[in-house]
């Protein structure tokens, strides 16, 4: 029994750690399908927690939080689609300086208005989002398996739990059975193509680049105004990297991204669990090395089984039309 | 009664300092087939181009059934009737046929009853035309003739009204162009207008009823197809005559110098490209090698200049043997061996195209006396030596100093001819040598290529172009699928029994 719900703990706690690196994918999926690079993600989650964190303190409602976050966003998706769509700018080199200049930004400012070096005030219940129980769950929780899937594992998550992986059919919908979902794809794929079609290639990327910092905007206000009730210094901890590189061992689809980041959620929750923990024949693991387990698996996925992950085509070129 | 149905009038664009199309005015009528024909680089594209809203003019108006449109996208354009196939096809690989077509005009948000009403009416236009395209199938599964089509029904169902075709044989083979063209006349037929541009006289002159020449940028001529013939069309290309013909003495040759047996290469994806090829060539003689590209032509070429490895097989070169699958010569061996080079892909091999043309001009002897002493490049002899070489090329401008890419093409690859040629090679290998150069440079070319056969020079000559290879070669030999598929003596082979094999029919 006791085992039982070993594992619905670290199922709850895999599909929490999951998030952020969920809305991240689904950022950059977007991004890249539409042929521009984001290796921005990082730095974008990082402002994102840091505004919602702020903004919820000083305006007292976590959904102006949000609201302020998307903004911040997608106004540093959009100096990257200035920088390298209407400037035709290295791509990477545009997202490493967005990364540069918000671990900067956000521990600077928080040191001017709130005297701490990279933190936040505490924020209190009102200012946070709260764990969610879904209908019925207290009731039904000691109904055997049922109650453990719906009470324990399902429910008393927080919104932005079920936001995620709500998110993801919407985005395999979009870009597979919509027009725009169409044009994405294509543009990323053969940009000339889609110019010809009539379309224009520099308004499709910078759409493309707007949803990309709605989303992401999520990941951030998820981690500084839900799971954590402040905004720390460097808080989205390679979260950005890590989502990129699900994305891509995902093949830029949806669905195997949001496998692929499960995968690293599991690892994380994984290792965790295994902090302190005796185990048979080995010992106590160092906590270091346990920690490294979800970056080595990256390292190891991306090396060895992706295979030939085939990026979209056009991927890191800016569109030039005329010679 | 013939009307105008495009009407352009004093267009200019410039590209930087490039003056692309200067005060250009045309007319085309509606129901022709029209040309338009012009070196490469003398602005037909650009002003293609233009028409299609994907270049803006600098001045100039455009009139489509007589009323003036100002045309600031490609949308402008299709909306009006203009439908245009480009040279590069403009489809997503990875997308369906369908999917192709339909992008931009979808006509809904979310797939579902335009898609059905889509495919029906596809189907109908593929039956009506007879363009057999399955509109279930990927664009990167089908060949090269059928993407071309494609284009073509994308246009269609786009509801052109004139359909311009950007050099579209190019890619063909002589039986897909006859399929082509049966396609446009059935078209023309039908009341669509036609605009074809090309480089090529004979196709002018095959399909068109009225053509208009340019040269460097400006319109040169308009007539009716039937009152012009090709000497006149191509003075007025080059704006001098032109000798279509080649003069060409009978070979003289000699011992066999090149010998290859049982040549099998693989590519990069570790695909067999070259099978079992076995080829000879004596002193004196150009063997031509024709296929349609893609069927091994590259790989052979790299692994007979020591680029690619060779899985198995053997090279002679001289009696001597230079390569098998064990050990080989690299490029600069075979350079010592009396082995030139001149690569298919100029710009990607056979030059550094940010370097400067005296650069270009000694590389690979760069090391040689007089162009350096103890490693030391000599500057001043390097810069002499380039000035008389570009002046026997007749390359121009004629300035040793000049960054290599601001020649044409055609004057790139007289660099890289020079160069090559200069050192008296016994084996002499080409790749598509004149492949985007314009035709007064393709006639120095061609004269030079004979030249050093003269000279006792054994040739490998590749080639897409097929006038090409009949032109200059004594030998050749057909590739198909990376296999020898044919070989006849150039005496009395026609182009239709080559275009066979280089289809693989038989």
């Amino acid at each position: 029994m006791e085992f039982l719900s070993d594992i619905a703990s670290l199922i709850n706690s895999t599909l929490r750690i999951s998030t952020p690196l969920v809305f991240a994918a689904m950022a950059g999926i977007f991004a890249e399908r539409s042929g521009v690079i984001d290796f921005s993600l990082e730095g974008k989650m990082l402002m994102a927690a840091f505004v919602a964190a702020v903004g919820s303190y000083f305006l007292g409602n976590p959904w102006l939080g949000l609201l302020l976050a998307i903004i911040a966003c997608v106004s540093l998706s959009m100096l990257h689609g200035f920088a390298s769509v209407t400037y035709k700018g290295d791509q990477v080199v545009s997202c490493v300086a967005i990364n540069i200049l918000i671990i900067g930004l956000t521990t600077a400012l928080a040191a001017a208005w709130f005297g701490q070096a990279g933190l936040t005030p505490t924020l209190n219940e009102d200012q946070r989002f709260l764990e969610v129980n879904l209908p019925f769950a207290e009731s039904l929780r000691d109904v055997p398996i049922i109650g453990t899937i719906y009470s324990d594992i399902l429910s008393g998550h927080y919104i932005f739990v079920y936001l995620a992986y709500a998110i993801v059919p919407l985005v395999f919908w979009v870009v597979f059975k919509t027009s725009f979902g169409l044009r994405l794809r294509a543009v990323g794929e053969n940009p000339s193509a889609v110019d010809t079609a009539g379309i224009n290639v520099f308004a499709m990327r910078y759409k493309a680049l707007a949803i990309n910092g709605v989303l992401i905007a999520f990941a951030g206000a998820h981690l500084s105004t839900a799971v954590n009730a402040n905004f720390f210094r460097e808080m989205s901890a390679g979260r950005g990297y890590l989502a990129l590189a699900a994305m891509i061992f995902g093949k830029w689809h949806p669905k195997t991204a949001l496998v692929a980041c499960l995968l690293f959620g599991f690892t994380d929750a994984l290792q965790i669990r295994l902090q302190g923990v005796e185990l048979p024949a080995i010992g106590e693991i160092p906590v270091q090395l346990i920690q490294a387990l979800p970056y080595v698996l990256t390292v190891v996925l991306l090396a060895g089984f992706v295979g030939k992950a085939i990026a979209p085509n056009a991927i890191g070129q800016p569109y030039i039309k005329e010679r | 009664m013939v009307s105008p149905i495009l009407e352009l009038k004093n267009i200019n664009k410039s590209f930087g300092h490039v003056h692309a199309n200067k005060n250009i005015n045309l007319t085309i009528n509606k129901g022709t087939i029209h040309g338009i024909i012009g070196e490469n680089g003398a602005g037909k594209s650009t002003l293609m181009s233009i028409v299609f809203g994907l270049y803006q003019a600098n001045s100039g108006t455009i009139k489509i059934n007589g009323k003036e449109i100002n045309l600031r996208s490609p949308k402008d354009s299709i909306i009006n009737g203009i439908g245009m196939v480009h040279q590069h096809f403009m489809l997503v690989e990875n997308f369906t046929v369908l999917e192709n077509i339909i992008l931009g005009f979808e006509g809904e948000l979310v797939f579902g009853k335009n898609l059905e009403k889509a495919k029906k009416d596809l189907k109908n236009l593929c039956d009506t035309y007879k363009l057999n395209i399955d509109l279930n199938s990927t664009i990167s599964d089908l060949s090269v003739g059928f993407r071309q089509r494609v284009e073509i029904l994308k246009s269609l169902y786009r509801g052109a009204e004139i359909l311009i075709l950007d050099e579209p044989t190019g890619v063909l083979t002589p039986q897909e162009v006859d399929e082509l063209f049966k396609i446009l006349r059935s078209l023309n037929e039908e009341g669509k207008t036609i605009v074809l541009i090309t480089h090529k006289l004979i196709e002018i002159m095959d399909l068109t009823s009225e053509v208009s020449v340019m040269r460097q940028g400006e319109m040169v001529g308009n007539t009716k197809t039937e009152d012009t013939n090709k000497e006149q069309l191509a003075e007025m290309m080059v704006g001098r005559s032109v000798l279509l013909r080649l003069d060409k003495t009978e070979a003289n040759t000699g011992d066999v110098v090149f010998k290859v047996e049982d040549l099998t290469v693989k590519d990069d994806l570790d695909v067999t490209r070259v099978k079992n090829v076995n080829l000879e060539i004596r002193a004196g003689e150009i063997l031509g090698l024709a296929g349609v590209t893609g069927n091994g032509q590259t790989e052979l070429l790299e692994a007979l200049s020591g680029i690619r490895k060779v899985e198995s097989g053997q090279i002679y070169l001289d009696g001597k043997k230079v390569s098998d699958s064990q050990n080989f010569l690299d490029p600069r061996e075979l350079k010592d061996q009396g082995l030139a080079h001149v690569p298919e892909d100029r710009q990607r091999m056979g030059l550094v195209t940010d370097f400067k043309a005296y650069e270009n001009l000694i590389f690979g002897y760069h090391d040689q006396q007089p162009f350096s002493r103890s490693s030391i490049l000599n500057h001043k002899d390097i810069i002499s030596h380039s000035k008389k070489i570009m002046e026997e090329y007749d390359v121009r401008p004629q300035s040793p100093n000049l960054i290599t890419s601001n020649f044409s093409g055609g004057n790139q690859q007289k660099i890289i001819l020079s160069r090559e040629l200069n050192e008296k090679p016994k084996v002499l290998l080409v790749g598509q040598p004149t492949r985007g150069v314009d035709i007064g440079a393709i006639e120095f070319i061609h004269q030079r290529l004979i030249d050093m056969r003269d000279k006792g020079a054994a040739i490998l000559l590749v080639s897409v172009e097929l006038d090409e290879v009949l032109s200059l070669s004594d030998r050749i030999v057909v590739m198909f699928d990376g296999k020898i598929v044919g070989e006849k003596e150039n005496t009395n082979v026609t182009d239709r029994e080559l275009g066979l094999l280089m289809a693989g029919v038989v």
